[in-house]
C-alpha cells in the first residue's frame, strides 16, 4: 500500500513538474507584459529524412531567436514569438494530423511543411482556418495552384526548376538518350515530369522511366534496366540519401551516365553516402547561391556556430520566418486576417532571394543554380534566369 | 543476357541479406511462437556499432586489418546483450500471457530502440569507412563486387553451421526440445530459460554480421534502416515457412530474386502497362499466393525442423 502510494506521489509531481514547464515560456512573457504570438514549423523529424526536417526546424528558430532577441514592437505591444516544432514524418496523412493541432493550437501562421506530398494536404487545413503558410521547400507546382489565398513558397516550383534542368541536360550536356528515375513522391514524380517536358522539347529521347520509393536503398534492378537501354544521362526525381545510394550503385554497376537531380539532391548527406562515386553529379537549387547573396555568408557562420552545417532548407526557413514577421510588422498586427494582404504584396530582401510573391503565392522571378560535385564538394556552376 | 543475368545476381545479394535477417525471426519464433519484430532494429544497433567502432578506431590509427575483427567482435558482444535484455526484460515477464501481448510488445521495442537509436547516433546517415577496396568481377558481361560474393557465402555458411548447431549439438537438442514442448523439456531437466536467452543471443549476433553485410554494401547506415529491411525479412520468413531454418533461406533468396526480376521484366511482360512502382506488389503477391496454396510457407509443415 505504502508503495504505491509513493508511486502515486511521484506521478503527481512529476505530471505538475511537466505542466509547469509547458506553460512557463508564455506565462513568463504575459507576466512582463509582452504579447506571445506562436509560429509553427512542420517537416519531418523522424523517419528517412529527419536529418533535413531537423535542419528546417533549425532555420525556423534561428530567425524566432533572433526577434525576440532584437524586440519587436507591432501595433504597439511587445511581441514575444514562440515556435511549435511539429513532425509529419514526411506522411501526407500525419501532415493533416499535425496542421489540425496547429490550426487548434492558435498559431498565427507556419511555416512549412518540407515536402509537396504533405504541403499539398496540409495547406487545405490553413486555408479552411484562414492561416498563412509559408512553404520553405516544397516544389510541386499543384501547392499554390489550389486557389488558397493563405498558400505562399520562398523557393522557385518544379515547373521553373525542372524546365532549366531539363534544358541544361539537352543544350548544355548534349544528352541525346536520357533516363528518369522517380521516387513516386509529389515531389518526384513532379519534378521528373517538368523535366521529361523541357528536355523532350529540346530534342532529347526518353529511353526508361524506371520508379523507386523514397524509403528504398536497393536499386541495382533499375538500374539494369536503365543500363540496358545505353542513356547518356540520368536523371533522379528525388531525395539525397536515395540518390546518394543510387550514385554508389551506379559506379558499383559500371553504368556510364552523367547523374542528375534536382534541390533533393544538394546536400552535403549526398556526398558523404555516396563517397567517391559522388563526382561528376550535377543538381540545382532555386536561388543564388548563399555567399553571393548580402548576409548570406554571415547567417551560414552563425548557423554552423549554433547548430551544425547547413543541410539544404535551412535558409530557406529562415526566410520564410522573417518575411512573416515582416509582413506583421508592415500590417501592424499578428492576426492572419489583417497581416495576409500585407505579406501577399510584400518585398523582403531575404538571405536567398529577394521575396516577392505573384498572384498564385508563388516566388516572383526565381533564379536557378546549376552546381556540380567536383572534388567532394558542390560547386555552382552557373545560375539560371526564371523560365516560364 | 547479360541483363538477365545481372538481374540474377542483384536479387542473390538482395536475397541473402533478407535471409541472413530471416534467421533471426525464424529461429525466435520456433522456439517461441512469438514473431519478436526489434529483430530488424538489433540489425540496425549492429550495424551503428560496426560503423561507430571502426571510425573511431581508423582514427586512432588501428590498422584496418586489426581494427574490422575488432568492430565485429565488439557488434556481436553488443547485440548479443541487447537481444538478451530484450528478452529478459520485454519478454520473458509475458511467456505465459495470451500471444496478443508479446506481440505489441515487440512493436514497442522496436520504437523504442529506434527512438533509443536516433538519440545516441542522431538522425543522419552514417557512411561506411570507403576502405575496404571493393573490386568488380566480370561474369558473363554481369558485374559483382567482393563485398556481394562475401554476402552470398557468408549467407550460406552461418546457415549451414545453424544447421549443424541445430542437429548435432547438446544445445541444438535442447532448442529442439524447447521447440516442441517447452513443460516437458523441463520435466527432462532442460533449463528453458537459458536455451531461450541463448536463442535471442544466437539471433542478435546474426543479425550483427547481417548489419556489418548491409552497411558495408550499401555503404550508409541509419537508425530507421531496420524497419523495412525487418518488414522485408519477416515477409521473408512467412514465405519460406516460418520457424524453418532452410524455409528462411529459401525465402530470403526468392524473395530478393523476385523483386529484382519483377522490377526489370514486369515493364516489358505488361507492355509498359505496369512498371517497376510495383515491385513491392510483386513480391507480395507471390507471398499471397503461396499462402493461399500452402498457409504453413513453401518448407513450413516439417514441424521436426523446428528450431
Amino acid at each position: 500500500m505504502s508503495l504505491c502510494l509513493g508511486r502515486l506521489l511521484f506521478l503527481a509531481t512529476l505530471s505538475l513538474t511537466l505542466a509547469g514547464c509547458g506553460q512557463s515560456a508564455s506565462e513568463q512573457a504575459a507576466a512582463s507584459g509582452e504579447r506571445v504570438v506562436r509560429i509553427g514549423s512542420v517537416a519531418p523529424l523522424t523517419g528517412p529524412q529527419a536529418h533535413l526536417g531537423k535542419d528546417n526546424e533549425n532555420g525556423a528558430r534561428m530567425a524566432i531567436e533572433e526577434a525576440n532577441a532584437k524586440g519587436i514592437t507591432i501595433g504597439g505591444k511587445k511581441i514575444h514569438f514562440e515556435l511549435i516544432s511539429e513532425d509529419d514524418q514526411a506522411d501526407p496523412k500525419t501532415a493533416t494530423i499535425v496542421a489540425q493541432k496547429l490550426a487548434d493550437s492558435g498559431v498565427s501562421g507556419v511555416i512549412g511543411h518540407l515536402n509537396s506530398g504533405t504541403t499539398i494536404p496540409a495547406a487545405k487545413i490553413y486555408h479552411d482556418n484562414g492561416i498563412p503558410q509559408i512553404s520553405p521547400s516544397a516544389t510541386a507546382v499543384a501547392y499554390t495552384h489550389q486557389g488558397f489565398k493563405t498558400a505562399f513558397r520562398v523557393m522557385a516550383n518544379d515547373a521553373q526548376q525542372g524546365h532549366v534542368l531539363g534544358e541544361y541536360a539537352t543544350r548544355n550536356l548534349h544528352a541525346k538518350k536520357i533516363a528518369i528515375i522517380d521516387d513516386r513522391t509529389a515531389y518526384g514524380q513532379g519534378l521528373a515530369d517538368q523535366f521529361i517536358h523541357a528536355a523532350q522539347a529540346a530534342g532529347a529521347e526518353i529511353v526508361a522511366h524506371e520508379y523507386t520509393s523514397d524509403k528504398a536503398v536497393d536499386f541495382t534492378a533499375v538500374l539494369t534496366v536503365v543500363k540496358g537501354k545505353q542513356p547518356d544521362l540520368l536523371f533522379y526525381g528525388g531525395m539525397d540519401a536515395q540518390g546518394g545510394m543510387m550514385a554508389r550503385q551506379i559506379k558499383s554497376l559500371a553504368l556510364n551516365v552523367k547523374f542528375m537531380m534536382g534541390d533533393g539532391g544538394y546536400t552535403p548527406e549526398f556526398i558523404k553516402l555516396a563517397g567517391d562515386a559522388a563526382d561528376g553529379t550535377y543538381a540545382s537549387l532555386p536561388g543564388v547561391p548563399l555567399d553571393k547573396m548580402p548576409g548570406g555568408k554571415a547567417f551560414e557562420q552563425r548557423f554552423v556556430a549554433q547548430y551544425q552545417p547547413i543541410q539544404l532548407y535551412a535558409p530557406y526557413c529562415y526566410d520564410a520566418v522573417n518575411v512573416m514577421i515582416a509582413a506583421m510588422q508592415k500590417a501592424g498586427s499578428v492576426e492572419p486576417a489583417h497581416y495576409l494582404p500585407a505579406l501577399a504584396n510584400i518585398s523582403y530582401e531575404g538571405i536567398t532571394a529577394t521575396l516577392q510573391f505573384d498572384g498564385n503565392g508563388d516566388l516572383k522571378g526565381g533564379a536557378v543554380t546549376l552546381y556540380q560535385v567536383q572534388q567532394g564538394k558542390w560547386q555552382p556552376l552557373e545560375t539560371v534566369g526564371a523560365a516560364q | 543476357m547479360e541483363t538477365f543475368l545481372q538481374q540474377i545476381i542483384n536479387g542473390l545479394v538482395q536475397g541473402s541479406v533478407y535471409a541472413l535477417v530471416a534467421l533471426g525471426y525464424t529461429m525466435v519464433y520456433g522456439i517461441l511462437g512469438l514473431i519478436n519484430f526489434a529483430h530488424g532494429e538489433v540489425v540496425m544497433v549492429g550495424a551503428m556499432l560496426v560503423i561507430s567502432s571502426l571510425t573511431a578506431m581508423l582514427s586512432w590509427g588501428v590498422p584496418l586489418l586489426l581494427a574490422l575483427p575488432i568492430s565485429v567482435v565488439l557488434a556481436m558482444a553488443g547485440c548479443m546483450a541487447l537481444g538478451y535484455s530484450i528478452e529478459r526484460i520485454a519478454y520473458r515477464p509475458l511467456r505465459h500471457a495470451p500471444r496478443l501481448a508479446p506481440l505489441i510488445t515487440a512493436i514497442g521495442v522496436s520504437i523504442l530502440l529506434q527512438n533509443l537509436a536516433m538519440m545516441i547516433w542522431g538522425r543522419e546517415y552514417h557512411a561506411f569507412p570507403q576502405l575496404i577496396v571493393s573490386q568488380p568481377h566480370h561474369i558473363g558481361g554481369a558485374i559483382i563486387n567482393d563485398i556481394q560474393i562475401i554476402i552470398i557465402i557468408m549467407a550460406l555458411a552461418i546457415m549451414a553451421g545453424l544447421m549443424l548447431l541445430v542437429h548435432r549439438t547438446r544445445l541444438g537438442r535442447a532448442m529442439r526440445a524447447v521447440a516442441e514442448n517447452q513443460h516437458a523439456a523441463q520435466l527432462m531437466g532442460v533449463d528453458v530459460n537459458r536455451v531461450i536467452s541463448v536463442t535471442f543471443m544466437l539471433g542478435s549476433a546474426l543479425a550483427a554480421i547481417a548489419g556489418l553485410m548491409v552497411s558495408a554494401n550499401y555503404g550508409l547506415a541509419h537508425y530507421y534502416m531496420g524497419f523495412l529491411l525487418g518488414l522485408k525479412a519477416f515477409t521473408a520468413a512467412v514465405l519460406g515457412g516460418i520457424g524453418n531454418l532452410r524455409g528462411a533461406m529459401l525465402g530470403g533468396l526468392l524473395l530478393g530474386l523476385i523483386e529484382s526480376l519483377g522490377a526489370g521484366y514486369i515493364g516489358d511482360l505488361t507492355g509498359g502497362f505496369m512498371g517497376s512502382q510495383y515491385q513491392d506488389v510483386f513480391a507480395f503477391f507471390v507471398l499471397i499466393a503461396v499462402l493461399v496454396f500452402r498457409p504453413s510457407g513453401l518448407l513450413g509443415e516439417q514441424l521436426a525442423e523446428r528450431a
